[in-house]
């Protein structure tokens, strides 16, 4: 993504202006006032003082020791890559262990483990090879035997890896020399790169030959662990053997999780902690009221949407799914439920940090008279209908209560049906004529498709069948040119826009904050601390 | 006296054997009875038909119910409370980095409440309905009516992010010296402190007052003893047991009651362990802590009865 997407309100000259001013005396302060003299809102303003800031001394330092807070805690924290389930997991397996492949700010992927990741028979059959210069943290050398057991690892259905479906995708992996894996797939798929590096959330992390006990990390990562106790703390030292260059900058971080946003906060206000993640938006003007402080915010592919079964009444009408899309005030709910940060979504769930993003595809709007026609024809009208919200759908009862709002002005009734969040995504999720769920920004359009709305999917929300859908999806799979697969993905991003029940107002961003002289870090559309990958990248101005 | 004492502390390890054995078979049903077990839990929205099975097998989830329990109990019975179900490490471990931090600062804070609640309490029963009492009275309640989430984040607010002056992190590693631990403690104790204080207060207060309206007391007035003779000599050894027993009532609160001060301060205690283990279904460690929580509550109401037999030479003898 590159820096004009994240200042949409003021022009390029402006930011080298901006950028000049920070560099000389003007303090973050003074500029927040300048723009909100200007007449932007503080939330905004925040964000392009954070940016304006990252064009201070951009030469990284070594050294110092960070302490960060994830946004959950729990007494099962686990070391296992393959098994992780809150961000404090991930973000330690990214210290930890490193992949084949890792993404980079585009979504790209770009090469780690491997030195040279090459397919052939139409995407099929896969060569890796590995570089030869990496050490675990043992001292033992990286050998293809290590990359094997970990990309078959996640096929145990003992293991209960997040990851196992496409685990299962690679039919066959074989070591083919000491340095090289050979990997066929049960069906052409040029987005094996990106699955190793972003698969679930952090895709396929090589762990040592053999390994099953995961009280210790023994990995190839930026940084060694040194003390992990699941639920208190993980303290990670800098690996002086990391395969790359001058890499990581950090001596050490701390890093635990709070699951209270309040006392995130309050310990990264009382500098205590450098850096927190999970800030919902009434925390922004806070963070951004105080000096040393700064937003980090991650737009990216994350949405929360309204979800219409299309094998029930109401949602098997067309009309009635078409009626309840016009009703959504896009507008109204990026503002009053998300701040400001998020981005008007289409009901299609590529947003527009996705290389593969189709822009073409004409907006549609808040309009109710076209919802009030499509609700005449559905037959509907003046009818009540049960909508299941729940604090484990993020952001649903707010939205919920607009979407009340607006259907009462054409004759549309929701009843609110409040569930606990604890077994929502068992008890509730899916199995309702009308509920809310919680899409996380996925790495490429070929996961989200595949995980949410292929018609055999298991997730498959709102039970949407298309085979033309079916038939460009495995079609773009096996077609390396590029624009033709954009050509594809945005034929399927129109399919799923007009004829699916996912009604989705917009893409939230994720939002972390950090003291100011924490740098280095950059959006990467994945997740909330550059994708879980804060840990290499990150280091102390001081 | 010893026999009385033997007696009673017999008895009790009978009924505590049997009531942890009720209690573990109790929480066992209720962990069956919430929705979803671990394998759905653990997988979350990733949990696919498939996925789930595969989970339940290598978990043994598919077996009956009464045989997870009973192979749980033997486990338990030969000394090891079994391994995490979501992350794999051996219970044990988990709760022996957790329980001295929790014994600490339930310690701690009993140090500091104890004594200020029996002082205030005996104080505003001598002085019952004096300027002082209803002082002492107005200002417990008060704190007792305030939610200890309120007190413990108003707390990281002003002596944290305003004046610095303590951490809004408790973290009890690595401490070594006094003023470390000082700076440590104070939030959370004085959080904790604040609730204990005026229900062990209001607990003392009552019970020294009853024993002050006995005849025996109007005896002792009318004699001549002086006001705090009358109360410490005559009142106070008769009101020993019921005080012992609201003492304990509220120091066991203070090992699996105190999850929202654990949060805030992001105290690595037990009673957070619980939370997290019963919000994935993971049954060996919600039984290990319920166990622990369960037996210390036994253990305090039996020392609390013991210092009631031994304060009440009826029983004694």
């Amino acid at each position: 993504m590159n820096s004009d997407s994240r200042m949409p309100l003021i022009g390029s000259r402006d930011k080298l202006c901006l950028a000049k001013m920070l560099r000389g005396s003007a303090t973050r302060r003074d500029v927040i006032n300048m723009l909100m003299a200007a007449g932007m809102s503080a939330a905004a303003a925040g964000t392009i003082a954070s940016f304006a800031e990252t064009a201070h001394a951009q030469t990284p330092r070594g050294g110092g020791k960070i302490r960060v807070v994830g946004g959950l805690s729990s007494a099962v924290e686990t070391l296992d890559p393959a098994k992780g389930y809150i961000a404090v997991d991930w973000c330690r397996g990214r210290m930890f262990y490193s992949g084949l492949t890792v993404l980079d700010e585009t979504l790209t992927p770009q090469l780690a483990l491997a030195e040279e990741v090459a397919s052939s028979e139409r995407a099929t059959v896969w060569n890796i090879k590995l570089r030869r210069d990496v050490r675990f943290h043992d001292g033992s050398p990286l050998t293809s035997a290590d990359v094997v057991y970990s990309l078959r690892r996640p096929r145990n259905p003992a293991l209960g890896s997040g990851i196992r479906i496409f685990a299962e995708q690679m039919e066959e992996i074989t070591a083919s020399g000491p340095h090289e894996v050979r990997i066929r797939l049960s069906g052409p798929n040029v987005d094996l790169p990106v699955i190793l590096a972003a698969a679930g959330v952090v895709g396929f992390l090589i762990v040592k030959d053999g390994t099953t006990d995961f009280r210790t990390a023994n990995g190839t990562g930026p940084y060694k662990c040194a003390e992990f106790r699941p639920g208190v703390r993980s303290i990670a030292v800098r690996n002086t053997e990391y395969f790359k260059e001058g890499r990581p900058y950090l001596d050490e971080i701390e890093m635990f999780g709070i699951a209270d946003e309040l006392a995130r906060v309050n310990a990264l206000l009382s500098g205590e902690v450098h850096l927190i993640s999970g800030i919902t938006p009434r925390s922004t003007q806070q963070i951004a009221s105080v000096p040393n402080l700064a937003l980090f915010e991650t737009k990216g592919g994350g949405y929360h949407p309204l979800v219409l079964r299309l094998d029930r009444e109401p949602g098997s009408n067309r009309d009635f799914v078409l009626a309840v899309k016009h009703l959504l005030n896009r507008e109204q709910i990026r503002r009053a439920v998300y701040r400001n940060f998020a981005v008007i979504a289409n009901d299609q769930p590529i947003d527009p940090t996705s290389p593969f993003y189709d822009p073409g595809l004409p907006q549609r709007p808040f309009d109710l008279d076209k919802a009030r026609f499509h609700l005449q024809r559905s037959g509907f009208a003046n009818q009540t209908f049960p909508m299941v919200v729940s604090p484990a759908a993020t952001n649903s009862e707010e939205i919920a209560q607009l979407v009340q709002q607006t259907g009462g002005q054409i004759g549309l009734k929701f009843n609110l049906q409040r569930v606990p969040g604890d077994g929502y995504w068992t008890s509730h999720w899916m199995k309702h004529p009308i509920f809310f769920g919680n899409v996380l920004p996925k790495a490429s359009p070929d996961i989200i498709f595949t995980q949410i709305f292929q018609s055999q999917a298991v997730w498959n929300q709102s039970g949407f069948r298309n085979e033309r859908f079916d038939k460009l999806l495995l079609q773009a799979r096996a077609e390396a040119d590029t624009s033709k697969r954009r050509e594809m993905y945005g034929e399927m991003q129109r399919l799923v826009h007009e004829d699916s029940g996912e009604c989705i107002p917009v893409f939230a961003s994720t939002l972390d904050a950090h003291v100011s002289k924490l740098k280095g870090l950059r959006p990467i559309p994945v997740g909330p601390m550059m994708g879980y990958n804060y840990a290499e990248n990150v280091w102390l101005d001081q | 006296m010893n026999l009385a004492v033997l007696r009673l502390v017999l008895v009790r390890i009978a009924t505590a054997i049997l009531t942890l054995a009720f209690v573990s078979a109790a929480v066992f049903a209720g962990t069956e009875i919430l929705p979803g077990d671990v394998a759905e839990a653990v997988l979350g929205q990733n949990a696919t038909p498939e996925a789930i099975e595969g989970l339940r097998q290598a978990l043994h989830l598919d077996a009956p119910a009464y045989v997870r329990y009973f192979l749980w109990l033997g486990a338990l019975l030969s000394g090891d409370p079994g391994r995490s179900l979501v992350n794999n490490l051996p219970v044990a471990g988990l709760i022996a980095s957790r329980l001295p931090n929790s014994l600490m600062l339930a310690g701690v804070t009993a140090v500091v409440s104890v004594p200020i609640a029996l002082t205030l309490g005996i104080l505003s029963a001598i002085w019952r309905g004096s300027l002082f009492d209803r002082v002492a009275s107005f200002l417990t309640m008060s704190v007792v009516a305030v939610p200890e989430f309120l007190i413990a984040t108003l707390c990281v607010i002003i002596f944290a992010v305003h004046l610095h002056w303590f951490p809004a992190l408790s973290y009890a590693d690595g401490i070594v010296s006094l003023h470390q631990f000082f700076r440590v403690f104070a939030l959370p104790v004085f959080t904790l402190s604040c609730m204990l204080i005026a229900q062990m207060m209001r607990m003392t207060r009552a019970a020294v007052i009853d024993t002050l309206r006995s005849s025996y007391i109007e005896m002792a007035v009318l004699k001549g003893a002086q006001p705090m003779r009358v109360a410490l000599i005559h009142a106070l050894p008769n009101a020993i047991g019921p005080i012992a027993n609201a003492v304990a009532l509220s120091l066991s609160f203070l090992l699996g009651g105190v999850v929202i001060v654990e949060i805030i301060f992001n105290y690595p205690g037990l009673a957070r362990v619980l939370v997290d283990a019963v919000s994935v279904r993971d049954m060996p460690l919600v039984q290990a802590c319920v166990m622990i929580f369960c037996a210390t509550y036994l253990f305090l109401v039996m020392l609390a009865d013991i210092a009631g037999v031994l304060s009440n030479p009826r029983l004694r003898h």
